[in-house]
């Protein structure tokens, strides 16, 4: 295919990098150019496509992931900045098939309508209650404000996040 | 068809309806693996981008691709000229009709543009960067034009036509010479005039609404292979897809026996996902490449391209008697209808009294062709707008009547055999009972206090369609059930309808196993709106039971030897002669007993209703920025027998929230060119989880006579009456009447100052 330098070129595109990371706790890698965002490395180049894209200049957050327990808008974020990082995906939420008590209260509590958004409130609102074991409802509010939702009103998903907070604390109890 | 009988044994206790089963999509939607469009990959893909129009109305001379198909890595380029000739046709989408010729023009424009952001050319590449790449290389000679955004300046004599062959249709009349005006609505009962003497307060005001989008978080996104059979299948978002098929198949002048549509899971419609945009385009690219097409759009595509809802100017004048009975109501309504005809102004003007027993109204409705984006159905379409206009007049009526305004609500609510000022009767509704939950409800009762603060009520209404919908059901060895059913799941109606397969049956909700068929494999569907899935298609589930229940009777028959009429069912269970078997261990002998059992149904239901819902909502207002806090919302709507409490809920919240971006941010600026300058989340601000409270939900049920189970729709009503809910809200609060959506930060200050 003789016009794929030509169309580097053209594109002002290097070589492809080869990136080496850790999503959802397995070893992965893969080969992007420079200007791709980490959101197209994980839908178009891993196939996990449970990441969504709903504005693609980080105002909607529904490509949001974990990237070093850290909730990202993975399309602000170069696909090369994975390099050496640990990024968790919706897909990584679940352990082993068992839903997260997070998962499981959305089901419950009817936190989704037309799920577009739930991938990205999901890893937002693990993130959150990773490092806050008992967030008031202004916490949850302020977390999940770069996430936006058009189905629901955002009161099921608050709901489910304070349920899920109560389910993690009887847990460890 | 005729409203369907109740059967008997839908008066027994419900088992089903009424509880909160888990999803039968949810653990897809949890944990990434649900299929969306942009999701959908195959081999060879190759992907399309589309060129658009940077002005908002200019004859386009010329359009040569030839550059950018010399592009390495372009596999094709089409125009409108790649499209037939279409002509003048009216063609059904469901959820009104469109001309196909304009339709055509929408997808790709054919000699002139419209409005800024509208199709001209498509390419297809290599990989999407490609593909955009190539569209610089596209040369389109335009001839500008001078633009008109306003509704009210496009309805002057000298404003810019946009259309030679629209013509005003006033009452069924053409008139004489072409016109931005493409519609005329009438509306008239009683007479006016005697009514507005008979009144003893007269109250007339102007409103203005700004256009606003429905907003769902997924873009438009279509793959289209046409094989090399011929077969063209399109695998994409969309509300239905028979009227995708029916779209795209009568755009490209093809038969719909040679168009599957395969509907992807949807993120979001709201009402803009009904009208085809990429999948008949993405269909030409595949035809001239023979490589599948996947097309996908920005979010500026999506603002800028694709169906907003539109704005209005209003005129409301309402008159009542002392008592506050209301003696006359006039509306004079101008909806934008965007860049060509068939706007929402028919529903604004059958919603704008639709509340209310007035005697003496007259309603005018105008359709109107400007520059900026073909509107589209969003959330109870056009009734929105109208609410904002009645409801503000009948509080400021309330308040210079001295009158609760509740009460003054319940004193003109319309009842069952009330006639609506376009000619309709209602049967049995629950208007009053809303108000009556409203009045009494905590909320209502509670004091406010406080500095800026208000409470304002507001009534909304829309219609539930009936429309046609179809549904087959097998039943499994096990006692489970699969159900084809043809609406596209926008927001847990799998579950919604499943439900009442199982209630039918008598089996568990978690027993019936749905799923969504395509084009090819379920009956004609009509589209996922209207507020009909879980009426009408729920329905078909119903009819479904129906018919799987007789030929298990006749199977338990034939095991024990009697007659089919002398075996009786009943919440899973066959009875005849003092013996008895369960669903599923009938289920289990079907294979000794000849072999499967399909039930299958077809609906096109007439006893679909209407939707009544009161809000009440408390503010705050912050005087010196002019911005409005909501503080405490409550939803009281007569849903019908709540087939899914938490999902009919989670319509009622939503809708509520959309109304309240509409009411108090959402907006599209215009700049004098007619580019929209805002085409972001960032700059068209939707509320966020932080903008708002919980919102409380009073479900009020009414069972809907035209239903087995007294199903009604429920999710368009709740956008209806937020804004002016919140207009009320803030006039208690500081004392001024907003009369212009959004009641943004700028326009509260403004009006504040003003005083």
């Amino acid at each position: 295919m003789n016009f794929i330098p030509r169309l580097r070129e053209r594109l002002y595109v290097a070589k492809k990098l080869h990136v080496t990371t850790t999503v959802n706790g397995e070893p992965a890698e893969f080969l992007c150019e420079a200007r791709h965002s980490l959101m197209d490395a994980l839908r178009d180049t891993l196939g996990l496509t449970g990441t969504k894209e709903g504005c693609n200049n980080g105002n909607c957050g529904a490509c949001t992931v974990l990237l070093n327990g850290v909730p990202v808008d993975s399309c602000l974020v170069l696909a090369v900045e994975a390099e050496g990082a640990e990024i968790t995906t919706v897909e990584g939420i679940a352990n082993l098939g068992h839903l997260h008590p997070l998962q499981q209260c959305f089901l419950e509590g009817a936190a989704l309508q037309c799920g577009i958004c739930t991938p990205g409130f999901l890893v937002a609102a693990k993130a959150l209650l990773d490092r806050c074991a008992r967030p008031s409802e202004q916490e949850i509010r302020f977390q999940l404000s770069g996430n936006l939702c058009r189905c629901t009103g955002y009161d099921k998903i608050v709901r489910a996040v304070q349920e899920a907070a109560n389910r993690l604390q009887e847990v460890k109890r | 068809m005729a409203t369907t009988p109740r059967e008997e044994h839908t008066n027994r206790p419900m088992r089903v309806l009424g509880t909160r089963p888990v999803r039968h999509d949810g653990a897809d939607k949890v944990t990434g693996r649900a299929i969306y469009g942009k999701d959908v990959q195959m081999a060879n893909l190759a992907h399309g981008k589309i060129l658009r129009s940077p002005h908002a109305h200019a004859r386009i001379r010329s359009i040569d691709t030839s550059a950018a198909a010399k592009l390495p890595g372009v596999y094709a380029c089409v125009t409108s000229a790649d499209m037939p000739n279409l002509v003048d046709k009216m063609t059904e989408l469901g959820e009104g009709t469109v001309n196909l010729a304009h339709l055509g023009a929408n997808v790709l424009a054919r000699g002139k543009v419209l409005y800024h952001g509208q199709a001209v050319a498509a390419v297809a590449a290599a990989n999407a960067d490609l593909a955009e790449e190539a569209l610089e290389l596209i040369k389109v000679d335009y001839e500008p034009l001078p633009p008109v955004t306003g509704v009210l300046d496009a309805m002057k004599d000298d404003a810019p036509l946009l259309h030679d062959d629209v013509f005003t249709n006033e009452m069924g009349k053409r008139a004489n010479k072409p016109s931005n005006v493409a519609r005329h609505i009438v509306f008239e009962q009683g007479n006016i005039e005697r009514g507005l003497r008979e009144a003893e307060v007269v109250i007339e005001r102007e409103f203005r609404t700004a256009t606003v989008h429905q907003g769902y978080i997924e873009p438009h996104v279509s793959t289209a292979l046409w094989n090399a059979d011929g077969h063209v299948t399109i695998w994409t978002a969309t509300q239905g897809a028979f009227t995708a098929r029916q779209q795209t198949a009568e755009l490209l002048q093809i038969p719909i026996s040679r168009v599957t549509v395969v509907p992807c899971e949807i993120g979001g419609g709201f009402g803009g996902k009904i009208s085809v945009y990429l999948e008949p385009v993405a269909a030409l690219l595949s035809r001239k490449c023979g490589r599948p097409i996947k097309m996908s759009m920005t979010r500026a595509e999506v603002f800028e391209g694709t169906g907003p809802t539109p704005g209005s100017f209003m005129r409301v004048k309402l008159g009542a008697a002392k008592d506050g009975k209301l003696t006359a109501a006039q509306a004079w309504l101008a909806y934008d209808a965007g860049a060509f005809p068939g706007g929402v102004i028919g529903p604004g003007c059958m919603c704008v009294f639709s509340c209310y027993d007035i005697p003496n109204a007259r309603v005018d409705g105008f359709d109107v062709v400007l520059n900026k984006p073909k509107t589209a159905a969003y959330r109870a379409p056009g009734a929105t707008h109208a609410a904002f206009a009645c409801e503000t007049v009948v509080d400021e009526l309330a308040e210079r009547l001295g009158i609760d305004p509740i009460e003054l609500r319940l004193r003109n609510a319309a009842k069952e055999g009330t006639r609506r000022v376009d000619g309709e009767k209602y049967p049995r509704i629950g208007f009053v009972e809303t108000l009556e939950a409203a009045k009494a409800s905590e909320h209502y009762q509670s004091p406010l206090s406080g500095a800026n603060r208000g409470r304002g009520v507001a009534s909304g209404f829309w219609f539930n369609i009936g429309l046609k919908s179809s549904a087959a059901a097998n039943v499994n060895p096990d006692g489970s059930v699969t159900l084809v059913e043809g609406s596209t799941d926008i927001g847990g109606t799998r579950t919604s309808v499943a439900m009442q397969l199982a209630e039918t049956l008598g089996i568990a909700a978690e027993d019936v196993l749905p799923q969504v068929g395509d084009t090819d494999s379920v009956g004609y569907t009509d589209v996922t709106g209207g507020s009909r899935v879980t009426f009408a298609t729920g329905l078909a589930a119903y009819q479904v039971g129906l018919d799987i229940l007789a030929q298990l009777r006749e199977r338990a028959a034939s095991i024990w030897s009697c007659d089919p009429e002398k075996v009786t069912s009943e919440s899973g269970v066959f009875r005849a002669n003092g013996k008895s078997m369960t669903f599923k261990e009938l289920a289990a002998k079907l294979h000794h007993t000849g072999g499967a059992v399909v039930g299958r149904a077809t609906v096109d239901p007439q006893g679909a209703t209407n939707g009544f819902g009161t809000h009440i909502v408390d503010v705050e207002v912050d005087r010196e920025t002019g911005k409005v806090t909501i503080l405490r919302y409550t939803a009281v709507q007569d849903t019908g027998k709540a087939v899914h409490p938490s999902y009919v809920e989670g319509q009622m919240q939503g809708g509520a929230v959309q109304g309240i971006g509409w009411a108090l941010n959402e907006e599209y600026v215009f700049d004098a060119q007619g580019r929209m300058l805002n085409p972001t989340f960032l700059d068209y601000r939707m509320p966020t989880a932080l903008d708002v409270p919980m919102i409380d939900t009073i479900i009020v049920e009414v069972p809907n006579p035209g239903h087995p189970y007294g199903v009604r729709g429920v999710g368009e009503t709740p956008i209806v009456a937020p804004p002016a809910a919140i207009a009320n809200a803030i006039y208690r609060a500081v004392g001024v009447r907003m009369r212009e959506l959004p009641m943004s930060p700028p326009r509260v200050c403004a009006a504040i100052l003003a005083k």
